[in-house]
């Protein structure tokens, strides 16, 4: 179990407390917090999980795979600190984790 | 357009809590409405994900609750009037009221979402015990059973979802064939050299196949099936059968209704149907295809977000989304199929990466701009492909064709 902080582009925050084995993604969406659709369910397919992680978290979380690399690249407003939050396993060591939405997630 | 938001009091119906219905609940308060909501669904479970029934889950690599869209406490939290287990059987539009088989619910505005169904093959022995059909997760249950180490599967019909469920039976140690109509599997949904590709890849993985081979009938004994006939009568031993022949809308509701119907629920872009308080979302409804100016019905789930965000927009008075680029996925062994876009008209293939290695995508184009790409572990290319799709840019074919020029370069 770990607390997760999630900050809507327009600032509104949510704080939800995610069970470990979940995704930062699937924490969003089972709390239905806005901003995070997850369209294919983690598949690591659609893009559509979009997150940027706050500079001082983003070592102490798994690297990027390739496959999540290369769907980031064409993703809309891309930064250096970008993750698909599908591919992010909550773990007790997360807890406290922030992370930002982009405008949109198209 | 932006629309007048709902009264707060205003009640919203939806019938079918699956992926499409479960969705617009989830926007619809996303979006601030407040107001009552019920969700009626004829399964006894809260809506789930159905993609991965065929994959993940059947392969046991995903449990019951990890397929749940939200976790039960949402709808009490949310307010939702959950009717599961629950049968629509008509819609009285004048009264504005939905009869169920369990009384009578009113609408100020009713969500159709009830999907379609697996297309049903009418030959003889079809009611024998382990002649299955997977569209929801009791069907996965059954199915499940069937294929341990040593079963053979006999999959009727090569098209995503037949050869998803042959990916996972040779996953479980289970023998596969399939049996397809047509000379080629994916025939209605692929360009012949990703079916080529894909027929390979699973004869690599042991599924046998059967083109060009009608059915006749399916074979049992003690009422259980033993083989597939197929037209010529000759018999494909197996211990069950997945058909997966394709799917037809639900829409009956809607037609006895009066609602236009064209193979599906004829809706415009915000979702609304021929009658201004419905609405009607997901694989049961035809709809408009703004990027390719026609109508068409998609059955996936990118399809019924879309239309979910829709029908929440128009409800709230929300800024409507901008029109989504169609798009699909299926995983196959350590295969990422990722397609965007429809082919529609298109009158030429670029094939770009390398087929052998299990690396590449079709391109197709109508002149110099991209309608549609199936991309095979190459997720630049699905990416910029649907990028370049919705931007209707027109690209450089000779840069296109050649991989050493990047997907930025070709898109830029």
């Amino acid at each position: 179990m770990a607390k997760i902080i999630y900050i809507e582009h327009n600032g509104t925050r949510h704080e939800v407390d995610v069970k470990t084995g979940l995704s930062v993604m699937e924490g969003a969406v089972k709390n239905n917090i806005p901003g995070i659709d997850g369209d294919c369910g983690g598949a690591c397919a659609c893009a559509t999980c979009h997150v940027y992680v706050q500079p001082e978290w983003q070592a102490k979380l798994n690297p990027p795979e390739d496959l999540e690399t290369s769907m980031l690249e064409f993703a809309e407003n891309v930064q250096a600190n970008s993750r698909l939050s599908c591919q992010i396993p909550v773990s007790d060591a997360l807890d406290g984790l922030t992370v930002h939405m982009p405008e949109s997630q198209h | 357009m932006t629309e007048q938001a709902l009264g707060a009091d205003a009640r919203v119906v939806i019938i079918g809590a699956g992926h499409a219905g479960g969705s617009a609940v989830a926007f619809l308060r996303q979006f601030g409405f407040a107001g009552p909501i019920v969700l009626i669904g004829d399964e006894p479970t809260p809506p789930y994900q159905r993609p991965p029934l065929s994959k993940a889950w059947l392969k046991g690599e995903a449990d019951a609750a990890s397929l749940m869209l939200k976790p039960e406490s949402f709808y009490v939290e949310q307010g939702i009037d959950l009717r599961l287990s629950s049968k629509a059987v008509a819609i009285d539009r004048a009264a504005k009221t939905v009869t169920l088989d369990s009384g009578t619910v009113a609408y100020d505005v009713l969500i159709i979402a009830t999907g379609a169904r697996a297309r049903r093959l009418p030959l003889p022995g079809a009611d024998l015990y382990g002649v299955l059909e997977l569209r929801n997760a009791a069907d996965a249950e059954k199915l499940k059973t069937a294929i341990g180490p040593g079963k053979r599967l006999a999959v009727v019909g090569g098209g995503y979802v037949g050869l998803e469920v042959a990916a996972s039976a040779r996953a479980l140690g289970a023998d596969a064939v399939v049996i397809e109509r047509e000379s080629r599997v994916l025939a209605r949904v692929a360009c012949p050299e990703l079916s080529a590709f894909f027929q390979s890849y699973h004869g690599a993985k042991g599924v046998a196949f059967e083109l060009d081979a009608g059915v006749e009938g399916f074979e049992g004994a003690n009422g259980h099936i033993t083989g597939v006939r197929l037209s010529g009568g000759r018999i494909v031993p197996c211990d069950a059968a997945v058909v997966g022949v394709g799917a037809v809308p639900n829409d009956e509701l809607a037609a006895a209704a009066g609602l236009a119907i064209d193979n599906g629920i004829v809706v415009d872009g915000e979702a609304r149907t021929s009658d201004p308080a419905i609405f009607a979302i997901g694989d049961v409804t035809r709809r408009p295809l703004p990027l390719y100016g026609r109508m068409h019905r998609l059955e996936s789930v990118p399809n019924a977000l879309e239309q979910a965000k829709q029908v929440a927009s128009a409800l709230t008075g929300r800024k409507q989304p901008a029109p989504e680029v169609p798009w699909f996925w299926s995983d196959q062994y350590d295969l990422k199929l990722q397609i965007a876009g429809i082919p529609f008209d298109a009158d030429r293939i670029v094939v770009r990466g390398h087929v052998e290695a299990a690396k590449f995508a079709v391109f197709h184009l109508k002149g110099d701009r991209i309608v549609a790409v199936e991309a095979v572990n190459a997720p630049p290319e699905f990416m910029a492909g649907k990028l370049l799709i919705g931007q209707a840019k027109p690209i450089d074919i000779a840069k296109l064709s050649n991989d050493s020029v990047s997907m930025k370069e070709v898109a830029a």
